[in-house]
């Protein structure tokens, strides 16, 4: 898929994205639209998976864990739009009777989803596991992981980190969604996590930075990532963006975290993001 | 109204666990184990030597564990976490509940050091909640075996359970009374001595507490029926209510709370289905403190002598 095409799919997700929360008036749309090119370069240039049959255990296929599981409406919507479930499926988002929880579950067989996650600091330990599981299988293929910045608060992360390092995880490649906001407001003034780079650098991780809006760089680094993989040490990648990324009024806040827009500010989203796939 | 039962050693419950894992090694390629620091307590040990590769040692991290051996799953790997029963439960309920249970990973959290029996540690070790947290959690079975063997052939038999399982069990030497080639059905209780007058249902180390029991009721002529309900949930309805039926009065007896614990669960089948006179041996709504096994046991009242107590209370209430 070239670049131009990446494109239109982050375009329409960040419209799925939009219209997804504001249909129930509830979900997680900052952190959905600041991911949602990475998401697009993830399953559409990067990773090795096979929508039209899913399994759990995804042998010899790429596996990804997103340990914040809020930002379940641009996962949901790129899945869709890769083909996992019908596109006319996210309608039914927060919904009863949903396969699109409000977080991520297992619960009710939605593929490509492999684990639950929303209780945050789970998803890296999770991911660890299945790379070991890969080791233990002779499975040469990756494990994903997506973290928010903010879900570094938790100790489980640097639990996880020292494990990874330590046992020489390298067939795993983390990222952290490096916007700079969480709910109460900047990481910085919440708990500030100091100086990021250095700190993953320390605890053995081979550490790669990255513009999270800019297609190139996003494969570039994946690349990067896995030509890294196989030398004794896990990777991570810092991935800056920006929440609410696409829609102007919530970019530069911590406001639109989790607070769905209203039927004029979606209009104004709407006219923002180009529908290029046909809406769902 | 014999109540003769056949000794057949002394050995701490752990072991079995240990022993049933080593075996496991052998029969069963895809079964990993974790551990957190404590290979040498929950007598993991022989797995680690002779199975190198699938032996994780996390260090002491276990929400690392409980998530990891999660992910371990996913590509078909059966983990078995190994620690304290406090660290495996109070410390990782809510990595057990997203990661494990609520993901429905097939993840065997093995629980040693369980309940007072601990001993010397104290109260921050001696967990008494675990029992009830881990039973009200859904898709988790909850097993506590009784004996040295009956540990190893638990430990064997989850393994083939394709789900999660919170199995308990403890440190201190206790007698052997069930047979190594016994079988053993997860959710079918064993009755150990048959009786007319009481029903003691009991599980873990309370098991033999209660044969003992037994055997001095008997010299009162007091014929009380033992039953080893190792597995609390799903709980053997079937079993409780026909023995109800039966003696018409009973005690549950357990090294856990009072409250959430086996006595709860008999309790609830009982109320729903045919209400009976039921008398509560376990630890009563207090932590623990350090001392040895038994100097704690009788201390906190689930002591033979309790079973005892209990099981004539029981009577007079019929």
């Amino acid at each position: 898929m070239d670049n131009k095409t990446l494109e239109q799919y982050a375009s329409q997700t960040r419209r799925d994205i939009v219209r997804m929360v504001a249909a129930v008036n509830s979900g997680h749309p900052g952190g959905s639209l600041g991911c949602a090119d990475f998401f697009t370069v993830m399953y559409h240039k990067i990773m090795k998976h096979n929508p039209e049959k899913f399994t759990i255990d995804g042998q010899n296929e790429d596996l990804f864990f997103l340990s914040n599981g809020h930002i379940s409406p641009v996962w949901y919507s790129t899945l869709a739009r890769a083909k996992y479930f019908p596109v006319s499926e996210l309608a039914t988002f927060r919904k009863l009777n949903s396969r699109l929880q409000g977080h991520p579950s297992i619960d009710h067989n939605l593929p490509g989803i492999r684990a639950a996650s929303g209780s945050l600091g789970q998803g890296l330990s999770m991911a660890i596991g299945a790379a070991e599981t890969k080791k233990l299988n002779n499975d040469d293929r990756f494990v994903y992981a997506l973290m928010g910045d903010g879900e570094l608060q938790e100790g489980q992360i640097w639990e996880a980190a020292m494990y990874a390092a330590a046992n020489k995880v390298d067939n795993l490649i983390a990222t952290v969604d490096y916007n700079g906001r969480q709910i109460d407001g900047d990481v910085e003034d919440v708990l500030s996590l100091g100086n990021l780079k250095d700190k993953w650098q320390a605890f053995g991780w081979e550490t790669l930075e990255v513009d999270g809006h800019d297609m190139q760089a996003l494969i570039d680094v994946f690349e990067k990532a896995q030509s890294l993989s196989g030398k004794g040490k896990p990777i991570i990648v810092l991935m800056k963006t920006e929440m609410g990324q696409g829609v102007d009024y919530m970019m530069g806040t911590h406001k639109w975290h989790g607070a769905a827009p209203n039927s004029e500010q979606l209009e104004s989203a709407l006219n923002q993001l180009e529908e290029t796939l046909g809406d769902y | 109204m014999e109540k003769e039962i056949k000794i057949l050693g002394k050995q701490d419950t752990r072991s079995g666990f240990g022993e049933g894992l080593h075996e496991l090694g052998k029969s069963h390629p895809n079964v990993v184990a974790l551990c957190a620091d404590l290979t040498g307590s929950l007598k993991m040990n022989a797995f680690e030597n002779d199975f190198p590769d699938r032996f994780f040692q996390v260090g002491i991290s276990e929400a690392n564990m409980i998530s990891m051996a999660a992910g371990m799953t996913i590509g078909g790997k059966v983990p078995f976490t190994g620690t304290f029963a406090n660290f495996s439960t109070g410390r990782v309920y809510d990595q057990i509940r997203q990661s494990v249970a609520y993901s429905d990973k097939n993840v065997k959290i093995c629980a040693s050091h369980a309940g007072l029996t601990l001993g010397e540690d104290g109260a921050t070790h001696q967990i008494l909640e675990d029992i009830g947290m881990m039973k009200m959690m859904p898709n988790m079975t909850v097993i506590v075996p009784a004996d040295f063997n009956q540990t190893k052939q638990a430990t064997k038999a989850i393994a083939d359970l394709d789900s999660p399982v919170y199995l308990r069990f403890g440190r201190p030497k206790v007698p052997i009374f069930i047979a190594d080639d016994a079988e053993f059905v997860i959710g079918k209780a064993d009755t150990i001595f048959e009786g007319k007058d009481v029903s003691i249902i009991a599980c873990g180390h309370m098991v033999y507490k209660s044969i003992e029991a037994a055997q001095e009721l008997a010299k009162e002529g007091i014929d009380a029926e033992v039953i080893n309900m190792h597995t609390i949930k799903p709980l053997d309805e079937k079993a409780i209510l026909e023995t109800a039926k039966k003696t018409g009065c009973i005690v549950t007896a357990e090294e856990h709370m009072i409250n959430g614990g086996l006595g709860d669960a008999v309790a609830q089948v009982l109320s729903r289905n045919n209400p009976t006179p039921q008398e509560y041996v376990g630890v009563n709504d207090t932590f623990g403190e350090s001392g040895t096994p038994d100097e704690l046991m009788t201390k906190y009242n689930i002591d033979t002598a309790d079973v005892i107590k209990a099981a004539k209370k029981a009577i007079a209430r019929k």
